[in-house]
C-alpha cells in the first residue's frame, strides 16, 4: 500500500483549509462589527490631556450620543472633527466683524462701552474668554467712558481688533493639536467609543480567529509528512495561482497590503485585533496590547506554524531544521518575549539581536537617552548594540558568510525563510533586477548612515539644521519611505508577487553591509561540484535573492555572491548535488607516500562468488 | 569573415558556439529547429511537475546572444552540401558555411512494436515531447512506461505527480539491470515502488492495443498479460540523429563518424554531442548521450575550430542522476555485474536509502570506481583518487574529505569503514583525524578553473 493513497489525508487537508479560511473570515471580519458612541466617558479616556480635553469637547457636541454603525464614518468624522477644530483655529479666536457688531448691538442698547457687555456680546466659550481677556487689555479706558460718538467707539474697536488678531497665533499655537497627538485621538476615541463587542468578548473571539486559523493551518500543513517518502517536492508550484504569483496571490497581496498600511498609518482601524491581544499582553509585560503587539503577536505565530511546515517540508534536510529551530527561537524569545518581559520589569525594551542600521532608530535621542539613563542594563544594551554591528558582523562573518545573521537569526529572515518559503521561486533573476538590486540597497545603506550621522550631530551638538535642511526631516522621511512604506507594505506586503526577500534583497541597509563583508572578506562561498551540473535551473529558480546560481554552477565556479543569504535552498533542490555551503574549503591533495598502502584482505572472491552473494 | 555554422542549439552545439566566441571574433550562426533559443532538456521534468517554468530552464537570459554575436535562426536543416559548403533549410533558404558543426542531438528509440505510433504512445526527448505528453496525460489514469533507464524514471516521477498510476516493463531482471549492480538496483526499485511504480521485470513489450477512439488502450507483454492503460511512455534509450546527415557525404555509422577531435571525415565538419561516434582503435565506437560529455566534447571542439586544435579527453568517467529523491554519483567504473580480480566493498545503510559501493583490484587494492546513493561526494577528490590509482585503505581512511552533503547531515564515514572492518578483520582501518578545525579555518582554495 502505497502512502500517497492513505484516505484520511485529503478530507484533513480540506478541513484544515477551511478552518483557516474560517478564522481568517472572522479575523477580518470582526473589524466591522463594533459600533461606535461617544460618550464623555469616551472622551476622557482617550484625552488625557486635560486642556485639550476642555477645549475639544465643545466641537464634539453632535457626535456625542449619536450611535454610529459604520467605523470608517466614525473614524472620518473625529478626524474630520478634529481637523476641523484645528484648521479654523485662528479664525475662531480672531475677533471678526460679527463679534464687533455683536458688542455695538450691547453698546447701542446701553449708550456707551462697558466691559460687562462683552461677556454678553460674545458668550463663555474657550474662545469668548481669550478675546473678553484681550479686549479687556486694550479698551479698559474706553469702558464707562459716557458720551463717545458710537461711531467712534466702534471705530476704536475696530482698530484694536486688528491689533490683537496680529498676534492670534501665540494663543492657538498652544491649542493645536499636534498631528502625533491627533493621531493618538483618533485612536484612543475610536477605541473608547466602541461598542466592544470583541474587547468583551475576547475569549470568543480569540478562539474563532486565532485559534481556528492556527488549527487549521497545521492540518493543511501537517498531514504532507504522510505524502510519501521525504525530498524536494516542488510539485504544481507553478500551476498554482496562490505561488506562480496568479489571481490568489495577487488577493493575498492585497490583503498583506491593506494590513501594512493601516498598521503603520491608520491603526484606528484594527482596534478590535488589539483588544483581540490585549489580556495576553497584559499577562506578558503588565501594561496590555498596542497596534504594534498585534502585529508582533502574528507574525511570531506566522513563524512558528509556517516554521512547521518548514519542517515537514526539508525534513530530509538537517540544514534546514537546524536553521529553522533557529530562527523560531530567535523571534519567539528575542523578538516577542523578552522585550514584553523587559517592560514588564520597567526596563527599556529592545530586541537584542535586532541591530543598527536594520533598527534605524538605534542612535533616535529618544533611545540613546532612555538606554543612557536606565542604568547597568540600558549601558548593556547601548554597548552591545554596538558591538554587535561594528565587531559581531565583521568577525562572524568572516567566518559563516551573511547567512549566520540572515537566514539563522534574523526577524524578517524569519519571516521570509518561513511564512515566506511558498514564495521565494518569484524573485526576479534577470541582470536587470540585479542592476536595480544594487543600486537600490547600498542606496538605502547610505541614506540610513546619513540619516543617522544628522540626527547624532543633531544630539551631541543641539544643531537642529543643517544647510538650512531641518535635521529631523531626514530621520522621518527615512522612517517613512524606508522603515514603513519599504520595509513593511513593499518588503512583506508583496511576497506573494515578488518572492520572499523583496526587503532583503533591495531595501536591508543591514543586509547590504553585511553583504559587503561577505563579498569582500568572507570564507563563505558556494562551491560547485565539478562539472556535474546540467544546467536545470532548479537552483536559480528557487533562489529566493534572485541570484543565479546556475550561471555560476554551470561554468563551475564558486559563487561569491554579496546577496546570497545562505538559505541552503539552491543546494537542497539541486537535483544533482552540485552545490554546497562552505565556510571555506581544504584543498584536495593526495599523499603520495599513503595512496599505495593496502590492506591485508581476507576472502578475495571470484565474479561467480560475488554473483551469489548478491543474489 | 568565416563563418561557423551550428546544426543544434542543444548543450553540445552551443558550448561550441560560446568557447569558439571566447577565443574569436568569427561569425557565428545556430540553426535549430526545436527551439528558439538554447533551454535545458534535463530540465524536462521540472517543467512538466511544474517546479519551473520553461523560461527557467534557459541557461541563458535572452540578451546573452545578441551580446556575443552568436546569431540564432530557428528552421530545420534539410541539406547539406558539402561541396559547395551550403545548407538548405526547410524554409527554402540556403545558408552558406566555412566550417560546419553538427550537433544534431538524439531521437527516442523505437524498435518496431506494433502499435508504437498510435496516439497516446510517445518517447520524451523534445520540447514537443512534452507538450505531447502533457495533452496525452490530460485525462490519463493509468500509464505503462517500456524501457528501465534514466528517462524512464524520470517519466514515471513525472505522471505519478498528475495523480496517473505507473507500470513499468523492464525486459532485465531489475531495474536498469545493464548499468546498476544487484543491490543498488534493488534500493532504486523499493524506493520507486514506495512511490507508487509497479514493476514488471523480465517482462518486454510485445504489442500497444488501440481502443474504439483509435488511441492507446492497453498493452500486451511478453508473459501474454495485457494491461489497461491509456499512456503507453517509450523510454528505451536513444539513438543519434542523423537523418539530415546520412544524405549527405559525410560518414556515419550509428552516429556520424568523428575521430578523437570531433572532425569527420571531410575537412571543416564536426560532429559534437549525443549525434557523434567517436571511433575507437579497439572496442566498440563511443557514443556518448550524456549533457556532461556534450559540454566537454564542445568545449574541446570550440578550441579545435578557433585554431587550437584539442582532442577530446574525457578524463576520469563520471555520472550522476536522480531517482525519486535519491541521488546517485558515479566516479570510475563500476561494472553491473562482478569481475575476477575486481572486489566489490558494499555498504547500505540499515534502513536509509544510503548505500556506497567502492571496487578494487583484488591484487594491487587500487580503487576503480564508486557508486554512492543518497551521499554526495566531491568530484575533484574522486578524481584525484582514481587519477592518482589510491587504495582502499587510503581512500577509506579519508573518506571525510570526499564528502559533499550539506553542512548539519549526519555523517556516515565511521559507519562505512567499521563494515569495512568487519567483512576483513586483519584491516582495522581507521578514520584520518577530523579536519573540522582546519575545514573552517585554513586558508580559503577555490574550485573555479
Ligand atoms: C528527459 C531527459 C533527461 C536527461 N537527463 C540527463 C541527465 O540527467 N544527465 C545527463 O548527462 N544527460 C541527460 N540527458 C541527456 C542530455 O540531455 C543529452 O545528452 C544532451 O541534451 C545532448 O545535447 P546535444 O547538444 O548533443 O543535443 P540536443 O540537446 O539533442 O540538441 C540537438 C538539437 O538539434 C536540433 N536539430 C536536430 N536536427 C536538426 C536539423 N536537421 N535542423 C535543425 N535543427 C536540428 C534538435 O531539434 C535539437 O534541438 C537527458 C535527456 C532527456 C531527454
Ligand atoms: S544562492 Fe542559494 S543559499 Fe544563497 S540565497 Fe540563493 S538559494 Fe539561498
Ligand atoms: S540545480 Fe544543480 S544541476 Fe541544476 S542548474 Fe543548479 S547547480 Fe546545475
Amino acid at each position: 500500500m502505497q502512502t500517497s493513497q492513505l484516505t484520511w489525508i485529503v478530507p484533513v487537508r480540506k478541513g484544515g483549509l477551511s478552518l483557516f479560511l474560517i478564522g481568517l473570515l472572522v479575523f477580518v471580519g470582526m473589524l466591522v462589527i463594533n459600533t461606535f458612541t461617544l460618550t464623555d466617558n469616551a472622551l476622557s479616556n482617550a484625552i488625557s490631556n486635560e486642556s485639550h480635553r476642555q477645549l475639544l469637547s465643545p466641537h464634539f457636541a453632535d457626535l456625542k450620543g449619536n450611535t454610529v454603525s459604520n467605523k470608517a464614518s466614525f473614524i472620518n468624522e473625529v478626524r474630520s472633527t478634529l481637523n476641523q477644530y484645528n484648521n479654523t483655529l485662528n479664525e475662531r479666536y480672531s475677533i471678526s466683524d460679527s463679534d464687533i457688531a455683536a458688542i455695538m448691538a450691547e453698546v447701542n442698547a446701553l449708550g456707551h462701552y462697558e466691559l460687562e457687555q462683552l461677556t454678553n456680546a460674545l458668550g463663555t466659550s474657550d474662545e469668548a474668554a481669550y478675546k473678553i481677556k484681550k479686549l479687556t487689555d486694550y479698551t479698559n479706558w474706553l469702558a464707562g467712558a459716557q458720551g463717545k460718538p458710537l461711531s467712534e467707539i466702534e471705530q476704536v474697536l475696530k482698530e484694536k481688533s486688528v491689533e490683537i488678531n496680529v498676534n492670534v497665533t501665540d494663543i492657538t499655537n498652544g491649542k493645536r493639536i499636534y498631528d502625533y497627538e491627533l493621531g493618538q485621538y483618533v485612536y484612543g476615541l475610536t477605541k473608547s467609543a466602541s461598542s466592544g463587542l470583541v474587547a468583551n468578548n475576547t475569549g470568543l473571539f480569540f478562539f474563532l480567529s486565532i485559534i481556528l486559523g492556527t488549527v487549521g493551518a497545521l492540518m493543511y500543513i501537517v498531514p504532507d509528512k504522510y505524502t510519501g517518502p521525504a525530498g524536494i517536492k516542488n510539485n504544481n508550484i507553478f500551476f498554482n495561482s496562490s505561488t506562480n504569483g496568479g489571481f490568489i496571490g495577487l488577493l493575498a497581496t492585497f490583503l498583506l497590503v491593506a494590513i501594512y498600511i493601516a498598521l503603520y498609518f491608520f491603526p484606528e482601524y484594527i482596534i478590535e485585533w488589539v483588544a483581540l491581544v490585549d489580556p495576553l499582553f497584559k499577562g506578558l509585560n503588565g501594561s496590555g496590547a498596542g497596534p504594534w503587539s498585534i502585529y508582533g503577536f502574528v507574525y511570531t505565530l506566522a513563524i512558528v506554524v509556517m516554521g512547521v511546515r518548514m519542517f515537514i517540508k526539508y525534513r530530509h534536510s538537517n540544514y534546514h531544521l537546524t536553521r529553522t529551530t533557529s530562527l523560531v527561537f530567535f523571534q519567539s524569545c528575542f523578538a516577542f518575549l523578552i522585550p514584553e518581559l523587559l517592560i514588564k520589569l520597567n526596563q527599556p525594551s529592545t530586541d537584542l539581536k535586532n541591530m543598527w542600521p536594520l533598527d534605524y532608530d538605534f542612535f533616535d535621542a529618544w533611545n540613546l537617552d532612555s538606554l543612557s539613563s536606565s542604568g547597568g542594563i540600558g549601558m548593556f544594551m547601548l554597548v552591545w548594540g554596538i558591538t554587535l554591528f561594528a565587531i559581531g558582523v565583521p568577525i562572524f562573518t568572516y567566518f559563516f558568510g551573511k547567512r549566520w545573521y540572515c537566514s539563522w537569526v534574523c526577524g524578517c529572515g524569519g519571516l521570509a525563510e518561513t511564512a515566506g518559503d511558498p514564495y521565494r521561486q518569484l524573485s526576479d533573476k534577470s541582470m536587470t533586477a540585479w542592476r536595480i538590486e544594487r543600486v537600490v540597497v547600498h542606496g538605502v545603506l547610505v541614506f540610513a548612515i546619513i540619516m543617522t550621522g544628522v540626527t547624532l550631530y543633531t544630539y551631541f551638538t543641539d544643531v537642529k539644521t543643517i544647510a538650512g535642511i531641518d535635521t529631523y526631516s531626514f530621520r522621518s522621511a527615512y522612517g517613512f519611505y524606508i522603515g514603513a512604506l519599504f520595509s513593511g507594505v513593499v518588503g512583506t506586503g508583496f511576497y506573494p508577487k515578488m518572492g520572499n526577500r523583496v526587503w532583503c534583497r533591495f531595501g536591508c541597509p543591514l543586509a547590504a553591509y553585511i553583504g559587503l563583508v561577505q563579498r569582500f572578506k568572507s570564507r563563505f562561498r558556494i562551491t560547485t561540484n565539478g562539472g556535474q551540473c546540467i544546467s536545470c535551473g532548479n537552483c536559480s529558480t528557487y533562489c529566493e535573492m534572485g541570484i543565479d546560481v546556475r550561471a555560476y554552477a554551470q561554468r563551475g565556479a564558486d559563487i561569491v555572491r554579496s546577496s546570497c543569504v545562505g538559505c541552503g535552498v539552491c543546494s537542497s533542490v539541486c537535483p544533482r548535488g552540485v552545490l554546497k555551503l562552505e565556510n571555506g574549503t581544504v584543498n584536495a591533495v593526495v599523499n603520495q607516500s599513503q595512496k599505495d598502502e593496502t590492506v591485508q584482505i581476507i576472502n578475495v572472491m571470484s565474479a561467480e562468488e560475488q554473483q551469489a552473494m548478491a543474489k | 569573415m568565416s563563418r561557423l555554422v551550428i546544426i543544434g542549439n542543444g548543450v553540445a552545439g552551443v558550448t561550441v558556439a560560446r568557447h569558439v566566441r571566447k577565443r574569436s571574433d568569427r561569425e557565428i550562426l545556430i540553426i535549430s529547429s526545436e527551439t528558439k533559443y538554447h533551454f535545458s532538456r534535463t530540465a524536462l521534468m521540472y517543467i512538466f511537475m511544474g517546479h519551473m517554468k520553461y523560461e527557467h530552464t534557459k541557461p541563458y537570459e535572452d540578451y546573452f546572444w545578441k551580446k556575443n554575436r552568436i546569431d540564432l535562426k530557428q528552421d530545420l536543416v534539410s541539406d547539406i552540401d558539402t561541396n559547395a559548403k551550403k545548407l538548405t533549410l526547410a524554409s527554402g533558404e540556403e545558408v552558406e558555411y566555412d566550417d560546419l558543426v553538427l550537433a544534431t542531438g538524439s531521437k527516442s528509440n523505437k524498435f518496431g512494436w506494433p502499435g508504437q505510433d498510435l496516439p497516446g504512445v510517445q518517447g520524451l526527448f523534445s520540447y514537443q515531447d512534452l507538450e505531447l505528453m502533457e495533452e496525452n496525460c490530460k485525462n490519463a489514469k493509468h500509464a505503462v512506461l517500456v524501457g528501465g533507464g534514466l528517462i524512464g524514471i524520470e517519466m514515471a516521477e513525472m505522471l505519478i505527480t498528475r495523480g496517473i498510476d505507473v507500470t513499468f516493463l523492464v525486459m532485465e531482471d531489475r531495474f536498469w539491470g545493464n548499468i546498476l549492480p544487484y543491490e543498488e538496483s534493488r534500493l532504486i526499485q523499493r524506493h520507486a515502488e514506495e512511490h507508487g511504480v509497479t514493476f514488471r521485470l523480465e517482462t518486454q513489450l510485445k504489442e500497444i492495443v488501440a481502443g474504439d477512439d483509435g488511441r492507446a488502450k492497453s498493452v500486451i507483454t511478453s508473459n501474454g498479460e495485457e494491461i489497461a492503460c491509456d499512456f503507453v511512455g517509450l523510454s528505451a534509450g536513444v539513438h543519434p540523429n542523423i537523418g539530415v546527415v546520412s544524405q549527405s557525404d559525410i560518414e556515419v555509422g550509428r552516429g556520424i563518424l568523428v575521430n578523437d577531435y570531433l572532425e569527420t571525415n571531410i575537412p571543416n565538419v564536426y560532429a559534437v554531442g549525443d549525434c557523434a561516434e567517436i571511433k575507437v582503435e579497439e572496442g566498440r565506437n563511443r557514443i556518448e548521450p550524456l549533457w556532461y560529455t556534450g559540454k566537454m566534447q564542445g568545449e574541446a571542439l570550440g578550441k579545435t575550430i578557433a585554431g587550437q586544435r584539442t582532442k577530446y579527453e574525457r578524463g576520469i568517467w563520471f555520472n550522476s542522476a536522480k531517482f525519486f529523491d535519491i541521488e546517485y554519483q558515479t566516479y570510475g567504473f563500476i561494472p553491473n555485474s562482478p569481475q575476477d580480480n575486481i572486489s566489490s566493498f558494499y555498504w547500505q545503510h540499515p534502513d536509509k536509502e544510503l548505500c556506497i559501493r567502492i571496487n578494487y583490484e583484488s591484487d594491487t587494492q587500487v580503487v576503480t570506481g564508486i557508486n554512492t546513493f543518497g551521499i554526495r561526494m566531491r568530484h575533484e577528490v574522486w578524481d584525484k583518487w582514481l587519477a592518482n590509482q589510491c587504495t582502499i585503505k587510503y581512500v577509506l581512511q579519508h573518506l571525510r574529505d570526499a564528502n559533499f552533503d550539506p553542512e548539519f547531515f549526519k555523517r556516515y564515514e565511521q559507519d562505512v569503514i567499521d563494515t569495512f572492518n568487519m567483512q576483513n578483520p586483519e584491516s582495522k582501518l581507521s578514520l584520518s583525524r577530523l579536519n573540522w578545525i582546519t575545514k573552517r579555518f585554513t586558508r580559503e582554495q577555490a574550485h573555479a578553473n
